[in-house]
């Protein structure tokens, strides 16, 4: 039943793209992809031979940053990624179509290629009163992601919302927002997280071009992250990091230490807490990234970060016992009580040990 | 008769702490202080050097120190856990404490007595009193393996997720306690819980030394504990 799909390469001569510029475009993924350019042919030849990969690209709660990000993707054009390399069949925030006729394109697409498709999503769904707290197209979008996610080939759930729960799941979570892998009923498919709020542009589209032209998944970390852009800290590769070594940091942000470029983690900085490749890749085309910008990294790749306390303290807040302190705040307080009850101790113990002296003799 | 049987176990000194063990205390008690002060520094860092980075390395040697004591703790914990099999049977104690005997129960009670200045007198042993058994087992023991865990786990962070250090603990440290910020977090509070069990135990160390009807603090550094009086000691 399946009709013949066109290949990426037969897509992109029919868009009037010379077989030269074809070859450059495979030796640019290879290098984006951190490959040796003797990949660039194994690039070009499943290019040629292999049919174009069907991808539903599902919203749930979420603020569409992470499609903000994805279309200003430069290595690849996030044009080449979607024109040519993918056949992005249903996206309800970037498509033209809307209406029961765009959704109709996903029983399509689940029909035709069950298995065979990539389901990408966006936002993660909230639990709470059965999914009411986000209906998409007039269902709870819970509701569809399990019945499309049984169909898919893998799954990749972009940004911190799919990956981990972002803002929506922060303390309390009024609406259960709950992450891709945590949704029961998701079933046992692959799922790929790309974390960041949003993730980086080159990260989105290298991934998926990993995908088609390798045809298998990338190598993933033991929580589910591509190992070539997840394996790292910022702080591993950070170029302020001399200054971190040194004991160079900014105290305040309008200080002499700041001008200098000094290390952010007195303001919070969680680079060293955090997996992502902003100090290496960086953003906006290799432009420049937060800390490059003066600014902490604020961990928006990580889990539950919006629960890690202030964005410009280094320690941690821990909220419970009705306290809000941090870990030294606790521990010299604990330490001080028990310091002071030992000094009492000794106190009575002297009185004691004088008052029996006095019984024996 | 009892009076008998009391003077033939009659002892006026017993060689209780190896010299292993006592070198493996004080080495620990020093490389936990510098632990304590280096990773104080790394949650708060001393105010910012000025200049060139290349001037200084000075938060560098607060973590290169952190880990050189870190890794002599890791090492003499290993030696000690080993030292408890094959050493006498008072270096057990901390490790596996009695728990199933009633009368250590008992000597618990006593010893909490005897702290609430109830009791007229300590009972007298040859190793540790249960009370301490049980602040040791929890506390130290319990406290350093939980810090051996973290501390290895934001270590692997460091030496990548190929090394040993992040396939054996951060792999599965991090998730478990909220990521790489959050072991951060429970390795500081770790930190207080052995504040609080080193006051504690300093304090009561120089209480019983004079207090007690045993030597104590000379123990540890000569491994020779001398009792004060001729009567039997107690084994609970
Ligand atoms: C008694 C034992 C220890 C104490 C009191 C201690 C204390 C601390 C403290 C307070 C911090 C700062 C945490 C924060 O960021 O808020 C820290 C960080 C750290 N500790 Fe420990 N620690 C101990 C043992 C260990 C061990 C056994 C290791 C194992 C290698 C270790 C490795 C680390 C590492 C890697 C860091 C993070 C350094 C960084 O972020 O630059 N620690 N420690
Ligand atoms: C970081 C600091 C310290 C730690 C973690 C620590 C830990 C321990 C532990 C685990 C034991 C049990 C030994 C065993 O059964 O093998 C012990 C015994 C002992 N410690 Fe410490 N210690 C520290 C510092 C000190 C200091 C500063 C003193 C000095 C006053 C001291 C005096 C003693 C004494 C006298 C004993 C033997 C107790 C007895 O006779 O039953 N310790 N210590
Ligand atoms: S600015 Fe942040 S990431 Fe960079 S060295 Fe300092 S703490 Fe690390
Ligand atoms: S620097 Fe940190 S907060 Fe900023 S985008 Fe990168 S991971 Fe997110």
């Amino acid at each position: 039943m399946v009709q013949k799909i066109e290949t990426f390469y037969e897509v992109m001569r029919r868009q009037g793209i010379t077989r030269r510029s074809f070859l450059k475009y495979c030796s640019l993924a290879a290098g984006a992809l951190g490959l040796s350019p003797a990949f660039a042919p194994k690039i070009a030849h499943a290019m040629e031979t292999k049919p174009r990969i069907p991808v539903l690209w599902l919203h749930g709660l979420e603020c569409t940053c992470c499609s903000e990000s994805f279309i200003r993707s430069a290595h690849p054009l996030a044009k080449d990624v979607i024109l040519s390399m993918i056949s992005l069949d249903f996206d309800n925030v970037i498509m033209a179509a809307a209406g029961e006729q765009a959704l109709s394109i996903i029983d399509e697409t689940v029909e035709k290629y069950d298995g065979n498709f990539l389901l990408a999503v966006e936002g993660n769904a909230p639990l709470g009163e059965e999914g009411m707290y986000c209906i998409s197209g007039g269902k709870p979008f819970v509701e569809e992601l399990t019945r499309v996610s049984q169909h898919a080939k893998a799954i990749i759930s972009w940004g911190s919302c799919a990956s981990w729960g972002c803002v929506q799941a922060a303390r309390p979570n009024p609406t259960t927002a709950t992450p891709t892998h945590k949704v029961p009923g998701i079933g046992d498919k692959p799922i790929i997280k790309v974390p960041g709020c949003p993730p980086i542009a080159e990260v989105m589209t290298a991934v998926i071009t990993y995908m088609v032209t390798f045809d298998k998944l990338p190598e993933l970390d033991n929580q589910g992250r591509p190992k070539m852009f997840y394996s790292q800290r910022i702080h591993d590769k950070c170029y302020r990091r001399g200054h971190f070594d040194a004991g160079q940091f900014v105290e305040k942000f309008d200080d002499e230490g700041a001008r200098k470029g000094y290390c952010l983690y007195k303001v919070g900085c969680k680079g060293p807490t955090t997996y992502n490749a902003c100090s290496t890749i960086k953003w906006n085309g290799g432009l420049s990234f937060p800390i490059e910008a003066g600014h902490p990294c604020i961990g928006c790749s990580e889990e539950d970060f919006w629960d890690k306390g202030d964005f410009y303290d280094r320690l941690t807040k821990v909220s419970g016992f009705g306290i809000d302190a941090n870990a030294d705040q606790i521990g010299a307080a604990a330490a001080g009580v028990v310091a002071g009850a030992a000094a009492i101790h000794a106190g009575a113990s002297a009185i004691k040990r004088i008052a029996s002296k006095k019984e024996d003799a | 008769m009892t009076d008998a049987s009391t003077t033939t176990r009659k002892q006026e000194a017993v060689y209780v702490y190896q010299a292993p063990v006592r070198l493996w205390h004080w080495v620990q008690a020093f490389a936990i202080l510098a632990l304590g002060v280096t990773g104080y520094l790394i949650g708060s860092p001393p105010p910012s050097l000025g200049g060139q980075a290349s001037d200084w390395f000075l938060f560098g040697w607060i973590r290169y120190i952190h880990f050189v004591s870190a890794w002599i703790v890791i090492v003499g914990f290993l030696f000690r856990i080993y030292w408890a099999v094959i050493g006498n049977e008072q270096v057990r104690e901390i490790f596996v404490p009695s728990f199933w005997r009633p009368s250590f129960w008992g000597g618990v009670w006593h010893e909490i007595l005897w702290y609430l200045m109830l009791a007229k007198e300590p009972r007298k042993y040859v190793g540790h009193n249960p009370l301490a058994v049980l602040a040791m087992h929890f506390l130290y023991v319990w406290g350093i393996i939980f810090m051996i865990v973290t501390g290895l786990a934001l270590y692997g962070e460091g030496t990548g997720m190929d090394s040993w250090q992040y396939r054996w603990f951060s792999s599965w440290v991090l998730p478990l306690l909220g990521q790489s910020q959050g072991v951060h977090t429970w390795h500081h509070l770790g930190m207080w819980v052995l504040v609080v069990f080193v006051i504690v135990h300093v304090y009561v160390a120089v209480r019983e030394d004079i207090m007690s009807r045993q030597s104590i603090i000379s123990s540890m550094i000569s491994g020779w504990r001398m009792f004060k009086d001729d009567r039997p000691v107690d084994r609970d």
